[in-house]
């Protein structure tokens, strides 16, 4: 059951060769049995889980299932869960019970899926490598050695492993495309707008944005259908009408442009990697589609542009822990004063903290416009150059990341971690949406496509990623991990 | 632009996070090797270009003056480090 997609497993619970107690108990088995060796999950919700089950059966039973009811699935621990703690990956949030759930959460929930629990991640999703959790780092389950990418590392590394089908996470600078890639599963990052942020937990709002982690682009279909649209809580939510993405999946390619941008296969890029991301473009051209290549002039600045723009949104979201409401609080505090800032040296980590000194230091007299304005007019330059490119051509396609998994460790100078995601970070300031689909191995290590659409183009990238899929079989290859731990 | 030990010291201030003396001169080290990857964007020209603070050109939707919420204080509150008489308490300010 573990190598099965949502699709797989959704058909077998509505022809009744599976109940989603099976089902779910099979999957808490295998992580009872095996997460000990990955980490990625902080919190399991068994016996949650069972019960949620039971109810998904006899709603089965009543007439009343719809397409996902009964589906297990892990929640990246940045998504308020009510009554389950919700800790960010956080020392800080290790007390933290959410007495609400986020939007996501509660769609889910009314579309019948069943959420096994919290799965691991960098601290308040900050970072590239799963490495920055107070929970400790997470393994990749093709190479226990390497890390299985950040900041939604828990769940791409869960659904890798075959623990949970599907995964959700968030993306700000990469955080799903990434780990994805790394994990050799497929992960959507949606347009900015599209999925409601109301409970997850803020990092840099106006680029965080959450999306579904899966085997396949058209399990990310079924589950974007459920989480996206417009939600009054969150007022950057885009109030635009949700098509249902599985209807288009099979149109075909023929005629496709695909843009390749030049900077995405420059210096720094792995020759194995690039070798599967021009074979898999191969694959596209015996599907119809033309390739040229286009320029993104202002790649280069994305990083710089990022490193101010998010630890400014950071720090400013990050005031809210005090001590005081949630969160943890320092012991026998002497004043006020001692209160804010102990409770807050001891409740953040090392990354945490560079990044609000970071934003904090940029946003400051005498150094706000240097910086901030700076980086917000370079973020309009990034945006332009991706609007430019989608006059010319309907999709983007470049690798997720310029490596596959490094190991764990060997990044420990954090511009060297942030240099990692020079592919996808741009993505973010853009707003635009992304997908990365499994593309082959380097060094047999997974390689992700990554596929870049213009606002809104989730339809179509869903469809080129399916597509590419019904061409190829990298998508259903497990690690050995997976196997080993049937 | 070099960062000094005095701006982590104001920055650390103004973020009410407490960094002791070990602590300040490693953050020197790390903000400014950030800082250098930023100050790349100096080299852009970017005269006349608009910021650009949301990826949609987004503007704030308004809604009715209503109240929505229901009170949900102890809910709330069971999180919190330290209640009392639905109050959350913190150490004395006024003496």
């Amino acid at each position: 059951m573990h190598d099965k997609t949502v699709t797989q497993l959704a058909a077998a619970l509505k022809s009744g060769e599976l109940s989603s107690r099976e089902l779910t108990s099979h999957f808490l088995q295998r992580i009872e049995k095996a997460d000990g060796s990955l980490n990625s999950f902080i919190t399991v919700t068994a016996e949650q889980a069972m019960s949620q089950a039971a109810a998904a059966d006899k709603a089965r039973a009543d007439g009343k299932a719809g397409k996902l009811t009964g589906i297990p699935l892990a929640l990246k621990d940045i998504f308020c869960t009510q009554d389950v703690k919700t800790s960010c990956g956080s020392k800080m949030l290790d007390n933290f019970i959410a007495p609400y759930n986020a939007t996501v959460v509660e769609k889910l929930r009314a579309a019948g899926t069943i959420s096994l629990g919290k799965t691991n991640m960098d601290e308040f999703a900050m970072g590239s490598s799963n490495e920055n959790s107070h929970y400790g780092a997470v393994k990749n389950p093709w190479d226990l050695s390497a890390v299985p990418g950040g900041s939604s590392g828990g769940s791409a590394a869960a659904v890798a492993a075959g623990f949970v089908p599907a995964a959700m996470g968030t993306d700000t600078g990469g955080s799903i495309r990434q780990p994805a890639a790394f994990c050799g599963i497929t992960g959507l990052k949606p347009t900015y707008g599209r999925v409601s942020r109301y409970g997850i937990i803020a990092y840099a709002s106006s680029l965080d944005q959450a999306g579904p982690m899966a085997r396949t682009a058209e399990d990310c279909a079924l589950l974007l259908n459920v989480i996206a649209g417009h939600d009054v809580r969150d007022s950057t939510s885009v109030a635009r009408g949700v098509p249902d993405y599985t209807e288009t999946l099979n149109a075909p390619l023929s005629g496709l442009k695909i843009g390749l941008p030049k900077e995405y296969f420059g210096d720094g890029l792995d020759p194995e990697v690039e070798k599967a991301v021009r074979e898999a473009v191969k694959v596209y051209e015996s599907l119809g589609a033309t390739v040229r290549e286009v320029s993104l002039p202002h790649t280069h600045y994305a990083i710089p542009a990022y490193y101010v723009i998010a630890p400014a949104e950071a720090s400013s979201n990050l005031s809210r822990y005090d001590g005081v409401r949630f969160g943890h609080r320092c012991d026998s505090p002497l004043d006020l004063q001692d209160l804010y800032t102990r409770s807050r040296a001891e409740g953040f980590g090392e990354e945490v903290k560079r990044r609000i000194l970071i934003g904090t230091h940029t946003l400051s007299e005498g150094f706000f416009d240097a910086y901030y304005t700076k980086a917000q007019k370079v973020r309009r330059l990034i945006r332009q150059d991706f609007l430019d490119a989608f006059e010319d051509v309907d999709v983007l396609m470049g690798p997720a990341s310029p490596t596959p998994a490094f190991d764990l460790g060997a990044k420990k100078d954090p511009v060297s971690m942030y240099l990692q995601d020079i592919y996808t970070i741009a993505v973010n300031l853009a707003g635009i949406p992304g997908i990365s689909v499994p593309a082959g191995f380097a060094g047999g290590r997974p390689v992700g496509l990554q596929i870049l659409g213009t606002h809104f183009a989730e339809a179509q990238l869903l469809n080129v990623a399916h597509q590419f899929q019904q061409a190829t079989d990298w998508h259903t290859q497990l690690p050995a991990f997976a196997e080993e731990n049937a | 632009m070099a960062l000094e030990e005095s701006h982590v010291r104001r920055a650390a201030h103004l973020a009410r996070l407490a960094v002791s003396d070990d602590q300040a001169s490693g953050f020197v080290d790390d903000l400014s090797r950030i800082l250098d990857m930023v100050d790349q964007l100096q080299s852009l020209d970017t005269d006349g270009v608009a910021p650009l603070a949301h990826p949609l050109d987004a503007t704030q939707r308004l809604r009715a003056d209503e109240v929505t919420e229901t009170n949900q204080r102890d809910a709330f509150q069971r999180c919190a480090p330290a209640v009392e008489n639905g109050l959350y308490l913190v150490p004395r300010v006024v003496e």
